[in-house]
């Protein structure tokens, strides 16, 4: 019997809600963190896009709340603007999208997915929440040390970063903590997932979601570590005064560097890239899985081609360990090398494409419902495949070379993340929450919130790809206005950042919604959704072990309008008819 | 509901639950050490010398040797409570703690001796990768020690109460250690012969 | 964990035993070789070899992967896959230069 399952004697308030072993209340304390870790990076990107759109301008109101330091007369500091941009990427990824994705909807709706009572291991997965805070804090503590926060953007290449300000050392530590979470993590998954499937949960009648965290699990638990023995590498160079990564020779502002040099700073790339592409898949998986569950519910249709999409969600895990250097493709490979990772890129964009086609085909013949999770999921595949297409030209070395580090690469990334990921993850808190809850989310604030943030994204990014093409690098404090180049597409920086603050304030209705829905939302029934799967089939809120009595599942996960069925939607767990 | 599998395996898979873990958490070790080999390897291929007879190979052989006498006690201490033996048990899984101490006194004046002459990390990529990979390797030691320990003492309690669980979690650990050896295993000649 | 009977486990420790005594072996065979100064390539096929032959004996039986599930495999089987990619493609990297 394990530890937490205290049946007959109440928990105290700290063992229910704070310490909690209950995967639900986990669930729970990585959405709020992940919510207000992504609302305080947008924050950041929005006093960034003030300096790039009006350089040398001082910041209205907050600019003075900044400090001598970091602001001047409210005027941003370079230094500044670097710290801003590494801690922007280093928080929406890993203190933002990750612990939402996985953390939050992962560790909430998985085991009721797959009728479990909770998650194998509900100890270790109090740990990685708990361990994620630390990490969570420890990045938040950096902007506060002599120096300021990592500025050496969030992919730390030294020897920049091995010589960078203290910050860049509880970065690393940071990043240790994160890791170590999302290690504890993963193995909890995958275990979970494979052992305490229900009675006739067979691997292929898994829901999609469930199918798109498994995958996800394996790709954090195999991608993470190389990444966590190059921050313990960094570490030493920063600290013990190793030269892992750098070479010999190096001069800083005229001094050379008293280290023993013949390092390499490839090293880093390599490792930190192997980590890092997985990663962006980590990203987009759980994102499908979420769209896909929102839009065979709300087709009231089986997913056309689940089988494919579920072989292509394999094949994408595995893909996605071989294809990192082509972030490298400027630094010099040769031939083989180089055509071996673009042979592998090209050959990764399939799988992804046979699951955006699934999910467009399953659209074809449906009753759709345009509720507002469904408005997110729609909205996602052409966002999704806008962000796609856009990678093409990165993945080709030829075509890379007038690209890489522009704006363009920050255009694709963001719209595969930003109206790619995130609407997903709006589509799910919107679709889930009357699982939670027992209310809706107000519909007609959903619908501001989505066609306001869909506009702004565009407006957005969309200008990005110009800007990028025309040859603007990323990472400029000034956002190109000393470059000749860039005078061309200048005007565009004013336009985006009217375009974000204006994201920001669309976001107010979500957040405004959430938080009245808790209370006040209308209330609703079981099962609001009509859904087939099995989370629904639980009291709402669903209680401690979630199922009275273990589930048994006789069907597919999405048997919608079956011909002859009473209803148009048949629950996984109802038996056949004798 | 309680949570399934955890002493009686799933017919499926035909395992427990922390059986699969702790597989699936080596998995990521193997990741983990294999990150530092490949460096290993990029830094040694770049480099224009690499240094020879700079270590201490007799102690570390011997060193190599009381890890394998750890894993065989250890081996040993499980089957013992296989076989219901549980004053062997204490007997073997005391001899694993106190090989581990063993481990830790020859690293302690293997590291002593190249810090009094001056060979530190910053030295060279060649004493970088040494005390890293050493180093975290002994870090894993001293964690599978404590973890050993525990289960030697206030942990032991549990073969009272549930000794099929109490076996199943010295398997466990046993894997563990196992792998610390094994790690070292490949640790030893990479860095000491070649 | 099914519990078997006493007498499959004296098996396994006559097994355990023969590990142990060839772990040992092996040891000293290797760090033998290493005195011949053999040149870099034979050097480091020899001492690898002889690694994983250790490595084998620890793994199959100490840890008992040779009567282990398919789901274990499984799983290593991939691991094995992905570390041999981190091995040699950043070394590949590497050596395929552009001058």
């Amino acid at each position: 019997m394990e530890g937490n399952h205290s049946h007959g004697h109440e928990l105290g308030f700290w063992r229910k809600y704070v310490f909690s072993q209950d995967h639900k209340v986990i669930g729970i304390q990585y959405g709020f963190t992940s919510l207000l870790f992504l609302l305080f990076g947008f924050t950041l990107m929005m006093i960034m896009r003030w300096q790039l759109a009006y350089p040398g301008q001082p910041i209205p109101i907050i600019g003075s709340w900044l400090g001598e330091d970091r602001a001047p007369q409210g005027i941003m500091l370079p230094e500044f603007y670097n710290q801003l941009g590494a801690m922007h990427g280093t928080i929406m990824v890993f203190l933002g999208i990750v612990p939402l994705a996985v953390g939050a909807f992962g560790n909430y709706v998985m085991p009721l997915q797959i009728g479990a009572p909770d998650m194998a291991f509900p100890k270790l997965n109090m740990m990685s929440y708990w361990v994620y805070f630390m990490g969570g804090v420890t990045m938040l503590t950096s902007f506060v040390m002599p120096g300021g926060a990592a500025n050496s953007g969030w992919t730390s290449y030294p020897p920049l970063s091995d010589i960078a300000t203290i910050g860049q050392t509880v970065w690393l530590i940071g990043m240790v903590f994160l890791i170590t979470s999302s290690l504890l993590g993963s193995v909890n998954f995958i275990v979970t997932i494979i052992q305490l499937r229900a009675k006739g949960l067979t691997f292929m009648r898994l829901p999609f979601f469930v199918w798109a965290q498994f995958v996800t699990s394996f790709l954090l638990l195999l991608a993470f570590p190389p990444l966590e023995a190059a921050g313990v590498l960094q570490l030493m160079d920063r600290l013990a005064g190793t030269s892992f990564f750098l070479p010999s020779g190096l001069v800083v502002t005229g001094q050379p560097l008293n280290v023993s040099g013949g390092g390499s700073p490839l090293l880093w790339q390599h490792l930190f890239w192997f980590l890092a592409h997985p990663e962006v898949y980590v990203l987009i998986l759980p994102a499908m899985g979420i769209v896909a569950e929102v839009i065979a519910n709300n087709t009231r249709k089986p997913l056309w081609g689940y089988k494919s999409m579920v072989y292509a969600a394999i094949f994408l895990g595995f893909m996605s360990f071989i294809v990192w250097a082509h972030h490298m493709f400027m630094t010099g490979m040769g031939t083989i090398i180089s055509t071996f990772f673009q042979t592998t890129t090209m050959i990764i964009s399939i799988p992804s494409i046979i699951i955006l086609t699934a999910l467009f085909i399953s659209l074809w013949g449906g009753s759709i419902r345009f509720t507002t999770p469904m408005l997110f999921a729609l909205a996602f595949l052409p966002m999704f495949g806008i962000g796609g297409l856009t990678g093409l030209p990165l993945g080709l070395s030829a075509t890379d070379i007038p690209l890489h580090d522009t704006y363009y690469v920050i255009g694709h990334f963001h719209y595969v993340v930003a109206p790619g990921t995130i609407f997903a993850l709006f589509a799910g808190i919107y679709y889930w929450f009357p699982k939670l809850t027992g209310r809706k989310m107000n519909e007609t604030l959903g619908r501001i919130h989505f066609f306001g943030s869909f506009v702004c994204m565009n407006a957005i990014f969309m200008p990005m790809f110009i800007v990028g093409l025309a040859g603007v690098s990323r990472r400029l404090w000034d956002g190109g206005a000393q470059y000749a180049h860039a005078q061309p597409v200048l005007h565009w920086n004013e336009f985006m950042s009217h375009g974000a603050w204006a994201l920001g304030v669309f976001q107010i209705f979500f957040i405004v919604n959430l938080f009245w829905s808790i209370r006040k939302g209308k209330k609703v029934e079981e099962n609001y959704w009509h859904a087939t799967t099995l989370e629904w089939a639980t009291p709402t809120p669903p209680p401690h072990g979630n199922f009275i009595t273990p589930p048994e599942v006789f069907r597919p996960p999405y048997e919608y309008s079956v011909p002859g069925a009473k209803k148009d939607y048949t629950p996984q767990n109802q038996p056949m008819e004798a | 509901m309680e949570i399934p599998y955890t002493s009686k395996a799933r017919p499926d898979t035909g395992l427990i639950n922390a059986k699969l873990g702790i597989w699936l958490f080596l998995a990521s070790e193997v990741m983990l050490f294999g990150a530092l080999f490949s460096s290993y390897i990029l830094l040694r291929v770049g480099a224009v010398e690499w240094p020879h007879h700079v270590l201490d190979v007799p102690l570390a052989t011997v060193n190599t040797a009381v890890l394998i006498t750890s894993s065989i006690t250890m081996v040993m201490s499980w089957a013992s409570l296989m076989m219901k033996e549980f004053k062997k048990y204490k007997i073997y899984m005391g001899a694993t703690i106190l090989l581990g101490f063993v481990f830790l006194t020859i690293k302690y004046f293997e590291y002593s001796h190249h810090f009094a002459i001056g060979e530190i990390p910053s030295k060279s990529t060649f004493f970088a990768i040494y005390f890293t990979m050493t180093g975290l390797h002994m870090l894993h030691v001293i964690g599978g020690m404590i973890v050993n320990s525990y289960f030697w003492g206030p942990g032991s309690k549990m073969w009272k109460t549930e000794p099929e669980r109490f076996t199943n979690r010295i398997e466990v650990a046993g894997l563990y250690w196992h792998f610390v050896d094994l790690v070292w295993i490949f640790l030893f000649p990479v860095l000491y012969l070649l | 964990m099914e519990l078997t009977h006493p007498e499959d486990i004296k098996k396994h420790v006559k097994v355990y035993i023969t590990v142990f005594v060839s772990l040992l072996a092996l040891t000293v065979i290797t760090v033998t070789i290493s005195y011949f100064n053999l040149s870099v390539v034979p050097a480091i096929v020899a001492a690898l070899i002889i690694a994983s032959i250790k490595g084998s004996l620890v793994a199959s039986y100490f840890m008992h992967l040779i009567s282990e599930k398919k789901m274990i495999y499984a799983a290593l089987g991939l691991t094995v896959v992905f570390f041999l990619v981190l091995i040699f493609i950043p070394l590949l990297a590497m050596s395929d230069r552009i001058h």
